[in-house]
């Protein structure tokens, strides 16, 4: 800036530079905290701190020299305006910063024209001193104006600034919530799909619970009617017994009359030899029908209630018994089945007490488990396999043990462990009840006070282990 | 001794006449058959004081064995007099009811079919030697 009074040449003044060190430092005050340097441009602010220092180093050296120059605030301040425009293009991405660098740019340039005259064209200066002076006064007219520009810039930038951060903030917390709401809606759904899912469960169980009672039901009907029918055949098989075994007296008697007649030694023997054959026949008759009564006795006893009294019971005989009952009953319904019957009786067992009805139907259920198990193994067509089915008692301390024992499909782990549940069953639906072995389980155990064990190894066959105290 | 043989079984008269062969011939047994509660009743009416024993079915279509015995044992008290006969019941179903049924009526044996035909003899023969 030049005044009037400091135009006036190679005069040596102090006070303007003095004066000028500290305009400089209140300028790079001003532009520090508007651009914010320590943030925006740290090393420059170190920098706009020690600005004083060079024109300490201006003052100390025209002191030395004793230079007769007032031009050195001049240099001073171009030096200053010149960092100011460093700093402008440094931070030329900050919107104010351009603004004033456009603001600080025509002053600049002013200021080193009139120094640069100052130097070389003193006399130019003064010719166009007015012009120079419009051009100084334009070019801070137009700083100032910049100055204003920037600063209204910096507050809308901040008020932008602001703005988004606010923006940002709501965004942040509307994502917060997305994120809460969509844990929710995952929680929510999850728990109707667990509902879901044990409903339908829950749904499946009592179809097929109502789909065995149904099949239970049928059973006892079908129970019934087979006592019904056992009843009904009874009487006159009865008849074909009795008449078999009294005509065979009736042949012995009359053999004896045969052999008081008088009679040809031929035709008494040809008489005999019939007679014989009557008889024999008789008897086979009389066989015959005895088995069949044995078959209508085991369906009359397995269809009648328990009547809860213990006998003293041959378990070895009702083993046998209902081995071949399970046997021919499946006979009965597959005709190409067949199976080897294995049975190994320990002599030792004595008569035990037990429920022989309750007894007989577990024997017939886990038979009939066997077989079902064997004839499964048998349809996969292995060659050179023999379904075998194998009962075998034995008498050990305190207790007498039956064991059932087939080499069939064996039961998978997972089921074993449901095996004794009311209805379970691996069968199609309507083949089993998932009743037989839940049924028999309680008969042995609250019903005889024993244990219903169960071995099995998967593809190689079933072992059930009923043990009885003795 | 003369037997009343109750039963709705037609053969059962065959049977008898065949299983007791060699008594009836010796004339140690007689029988008579009723094919019904009611006809054995009127039987009973007629010969009354020649009828020893009495075997009856118990499940008969009309009046059953059990009915029967109990209007034995109301007509024919029993002694001094009318004489009353000896009842014994058979039947298919043998289970405790019936029988404890049987004995409270009255019944004095209960036998359970299949008859054993041998045993049944043994009964009777043990039954005359006490009647004489």
């Amino acid at each position: 800036m030049l005044h009037p009074e400091q135009t006036s040449r190679m005069r040596f003044d102090y006070t303007s530079l003095l004066f000028s060190i500290p305009i400089a430092i209140g300028f790079a005050r001003l532009v520090k905290k508007f651009l914010d340097t320590p943030k925006r441009a740290p090393r420059w602010d170190r920098v706009l701190d020690k600005i004083w220092i060079p024109g300490l180093v201006f003052v100390g050296f025209a002191a030395l020299f004793q230079l007769q120059t007032k031009l050195l605030d001049e240099f001073y301040l171009l030096f200053v305006y010149l960092l100011f425009i460093g700093l402008f293009v440094r931070l030329k991405n900050y919107k104010p910063a351009r603004t004033l660098l456009l603001a600080l740019a025509p002053f600049a340039l002013y200021s080193f024209f009139e120094l640069l005259l100052n130097v070389v064209a003193t006399d130019f200066i003064k010719e166009y001193d007015d012009t120079f002076d419009s051009w100084q006064g334009f070019s801070v007219i137009w700083m100032i104006t910049f100055a204003f520009i920037a600063r209204n810039q910096k507050r809308s930038l901040e008020v932008d600034l602001l703005q988004r951060e606010q923006e940002e903030q709501e965004k942040r917390r509307i994502a917060t919530q997305n994120t809460e709401l969509e844990r929710m809606v995952a929680e929510r759904t999850a728990a109707l799909t667990r509902q879901a899912d044990a409903l339908q469960s829950a749904l499946t169980e009592l179809r097929t619970t109502q789909a065995q009672l149904i099949q239970a039901e049928k059973m006892a009907s079908l129970g019934e009617l087979t006592a019904g029918i056992a009843h009904e055949i009874q009487n006159p098989l009865n008849f074909v017994n009795n008449f078999a075994e009294v005509s065979v007296e009736l042949c012995q008697e009359l053999r004896e009359e045969v052999e008081k007649v008088e009679l040809a030694e031929a035709d008494k023997d040809y008489l005999l030899e019939i007679l014989s054959d009557l008889s024999h026949n008789q008897l086979k008759i009389n066989q015959h029908g005895q088995r069949a009564s044995s078959i209508v006795r085991g369906m009359l006893q397995h269809s009648r209630a328990s009547t809860g009294e213990r006998q003293p019971t041959d378990l070895n005989g009702l083993a046998d018994e209902y081995l071949r009952l399970a046997y021919h009953g499946l006979r009965a319904k597959d005709k190409t089945f067949n199976a080897t019957l294995n049975t190994t009786f320990d002599e030792a067992v004595k008569e035990v007490e037990v429920l022989p009805q309750d007894l007989g139907r577990v024997l017939l259920n886990l038979f009939n488990n066997a077989f079902y198990a064997v004839q499964q193994r048998q349809k996969n067509g292995e060659p050179g396999y023999q379904p075998t089915v194998t009962v075998s008692t034995k008498q050990l301390p305190q207790k007498v043990e039956i064991r059932v024992r087939d080499n069939g499909t064996g039961i998978p782990e997972e089921v074993r462990q449901k095996i004794f549940q009311p209805f379970f069953t691996t069968k199609p639906t309507g083949e089993g009840t998932g009743l037989g072995l839940s049924l028999s389980y309680d008969i042995i155990t609250k019903g005889h006070g024993g244990t219903l064990a169960v071995e099995s190894q998967e593809g190689k066959g079933t072992e059930f282990i009923i043990s009885l105290p003795a | 001794m003369k037997i009343l043989v109750v039963d709705d079984e037609v053969d059962v008269r065959v049977l008898f006449e065949q299983r007791f062969r060699r008594e009836i011939r010796s004339g140690e047994f007689s029988f008579s058959f009723a094919y019904s509660g009611e006809e054995a009743l009127n039987y009973l009416h007629e010969h009354v004081s020649e009828v020893v024993l009495i075997l009856s079915d118990i499940n008969m279509p009309g009046m059953s064995g059990l009915e029967l015995l109990r209007h034995i044992r109301e007509e024919y008290p029993g002694p001094p007099v009318p004489p009353t006969p000896q009842v014994m019941m058979i039947t298919a179903y043998g289970d405790d009811t019936s029988r404890q049924q049987a004995m409270q009526l009255g019944a004095n044996d209960f036998l359970t079919k299949p008859v054993d035909f041998a045993a049944l003899k043994s009964k009777l023969i043990s039954l005359e030697n006490h009647e004489n």
